[in-house]
């Protein structure tokens, strides 16, 4: 037989019920369709965190005060509270050649008033190179202004959400706001940049950091914020800010440093496997596919006795007919296969209208993966009626016409 | 040339078996015509199955053209059942999705003859048959005669050297039938050794030998 005219023969048979045949294709499609759609989700989930993490800066490097744990060493028992990050720290770091950027951050939250309005925000204490490092986009007016770090200046940059809550449609340069019990003057506002990692930026204010240690009575950062000179430059950085810091320390290796890239690394690393595994929350859709390819085709091998009976007659061999049966399961399996990428692309379409700003994109793996695995379905479950088809007593198959 | 020797053919019916075929001995020379009679329940289409190679003796041999059938495996058989043997049943065995050069065209297939050659061959046995208007319908659109027609073409297409009909006109109205027995004669007279099981006197008088079968044994070697 050649495979040509078997895959004609499978394919009339098919033709022939084309009710079951179009259930069976359905059911294909639906499994098919899912693993696409649940990877473009998981996959989606991935490049969303990854966009977050991007959002945050470049070749950022953050040091926290305080020893994380998880970095070795045992915990302090007799707890010397670690010392605190000064802005003299900052500046010390950002003289080292692998950085280009140090931004300290000062972090408190107060309340923000104009006329009668009042907002409780998070108020950020920082220099000028805070707007490089974290990415930050003025909507109008000027970033704080250049003066040495530790003199305070009575300036502030207003989030786009702030801005709009306080002064309405009207600008809010040049006006006065108070933050806590002093007055500032706005000079600028950032654009709407959203979230990122729980920080709404629009809902905030930025004041230079000397004021804000002043407005919250603390000599401590929160953080210092490093932008290294490349990519590759954050490993050097990285080390050149730990030692730096342990001879300002005294010796003491207090500090976490976490890198973006580091950070990224974890959520990617994370993100891709909750991916394969939404697949294989597919794959199960593709299981109860094939086992109901299984069922109806083993009715349509009872249906079909006499013909197999027939075809046994004819000179058909055990191979021939299984060949023939196993050829309709990989026809569906593949009809079915294909009918479910379309299905995805059509899921995929609704759903970015319904979600326009998560990045819904299935990886490239998940059509050619999800195509094999319902061969696969396919093949594995159109065993079992194939062989009883391939296995018939002709005489008796013949007999079962009647 | 067929020989049967000391064939026994039982089936095991709940407790009790049931003697299908018992110590038979047969010859049939190519090109015979020979008529298998009795009455119903009597063996014969159990005997049909054995030479078509569709069955297999308890006990004894069948040789076929000098191959011992009892020695060879299931593709073997089925290899012999395409080349050598063609099956004309009672009611048609017609595929119905297929059309009338469909179904004929089946063995061709099944044996991989290259699809030029395969609707050559199918268009000259359907026009022997008188079928070359037919070629495309399915069988609900024929008739219970043409319907036969079809299914002798299919068993022909193969040019088997014998032809098993088991009742071919069990399901036919006189005149079909007729035309169909005489089709069947023109194959026999063109060479082929046919085998027709009928209980219907007037039909197997125009054979050229009968057996008769009762209960799993020859009664009256013709
Ligand atoms: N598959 C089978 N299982 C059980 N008994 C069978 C089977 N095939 C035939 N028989 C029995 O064998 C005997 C002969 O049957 P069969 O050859 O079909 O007779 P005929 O064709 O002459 O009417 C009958 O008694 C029948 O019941
Ligand atoms: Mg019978």
């Amino acid at each position: 037989m050649r495979p040509a005219d078997a895959l004609a023969f499978a394919a009339t048979a098919l033709r022939g019920t084309p009710l079951r045949t179009a259930l069976m294709l359905l059911a294909m499609a639906i499994g098919v369709a899912a693993i696409i759609l649940l990877t473009a989700l998981g996959e989606g989930a991935r490049r969303y965190v990854v966009g977050q993490f991007s959002r945050l800066g470049s070749h950022l490097i953050i040091v926290l005060p305080g020893r994380n744990e998880t970095q070795g060493g045992p915990p302090p028992l007799l707890a010397e509270t670690p010392r605190d990050l000064t802005l003299d720290d900052a500046l010390a770091l950002a003289r080292l050649p692998a950085v280009q950027r140090a931004a300290p951050v000062s972090l408190g939250s107060a309340p923000v008033a104009h006329g009668g309005r009042v907002r409780e925000v998070t108020v950020i204490g920082s220099t000028p190179a805070i707007f490089p490092v974290r990415h930050l986009k003025l909507a109008r007016g000027r970033p704080l202004p250049t003066i040495p770090p530790d003199r305070e200046a009575p300036m502030a940059v207003l989030g786009g959400h702030l801005a709009h809550e306080l002064f309405g449609p009207r600008s809010a340069l040049g006006e006065w706001v108070r933050i806590g019990d002093r007055r500032f003057r706005v000079i600028g506002v950032l654009t709407d940049q959203g979230e990122a990692l729980g920080l709404d930026l629009g809902d905030m204010a930025l004041i230079p950091v000397a004021s804000a240690q002043a407005l919250f009575d603390t000599r401590s950062l929160f953080r210092i914020l490093i932008q290294a000179r490349s990519r590759s430059a954050i490993p050097a950085a990285e080390a050149a800010i730990r030692a730096t810091l342990r001879t300002r320390h005294e010796g003491e290796d207090d500090v976490t440093i976490v890198t973006q890239d580091a950070l990224l690394g974890t959520f990617d690393r994370i993100l891709r496997a909750l991916t394969y595994g939404v697949a294989g929350i597919g794959a199960v859709s593709l299981a109860v596919a094939g086992i109901l390819v299984m069922n109806i085709m083993l009715v349509s091998v009872s249906r079909r006795i006499a013909e197999i009976g027939l075809l046994k007659a004819l000179g058909a061999t055990r191979r021939q007919v299984l060949v023939l049966f196993l050829l309709e399961a990989a026809l569906l399996a593949t009809g079915g296969g294909i009918a479910g990428l379309v299905l995805a692309r059509l899921g995929l379409w609704v759903l970015q209208r319904l979600l326009p700003a998560f990045p819904l994109a299935a990886p490239p793996w998940a059509a050619p993966a999800a195509l094999a695995m319902a061969l696969g379905a396919g093949l594995l479950f159109g065993l079992l009626p194939a062989r009883r088809a391939a296995d018939l007593d002709p005489v008796q198959a013949l007999e079962g016409a009647h | 040339m067929i020989r049967l020797q000391g064939i026994e053919r039982d089936f095991q019916v709940g407790r009790e078996r049931v003697r299908a075929l018992h110590d038979l001995d047969l010859e049939i020379p190519d090109g015979d015509y020979l008529a298998v009679m009795g009455p119903s329940g009597s063996g014969k289409s159990t005997l049909l199955n054995l030479l078509g190679l569709l069955d297999r003796p308890d006990r004894g041999r069948y040789l076929l053209d000098d191959i011992d059938t009892g020695a060879l495996s299931e593709e073997a058989r089925a290899r012999l059942r395409r080349e050598r043997i063609g099956f004309v049943f009672q009611s048609f065995h017609l595929i119905p999705r297929l059309t009338a050069a469909g179904n004929v065209e089946l063995p061709l297939i099944l044996a991989g003859m290259a699809p030029v050659r395969r609707r050559q061959r199918v268009a000259e046995t359907l026009a022997s048959l008188g079928l070359a208007d037919r070629a495309g319908h399915r069988p609900d659109q024929l008739s219970g005669g043409q319907r036969q027609r079809v299914a002798i073409a299919r068993a022909v297409i193969m040019r088997p050297r014998l032809l098993l009909a088991d009742e071919p006109t069990g399901n036919l109205d006189r005149h079909a039938g007729h035309e169909v027995i005489r089709l069947l004669e023109d194959l026999n007279r063109g060479g082929i050794t046919l085998i027709l099981v009928t209980h219907d006197p007037e039909l197997g008088a125009r054979a050229g030998r009968r057996i008769q079968l009762l209960d799993g044994a020859l009664a009256a070697p013709g």
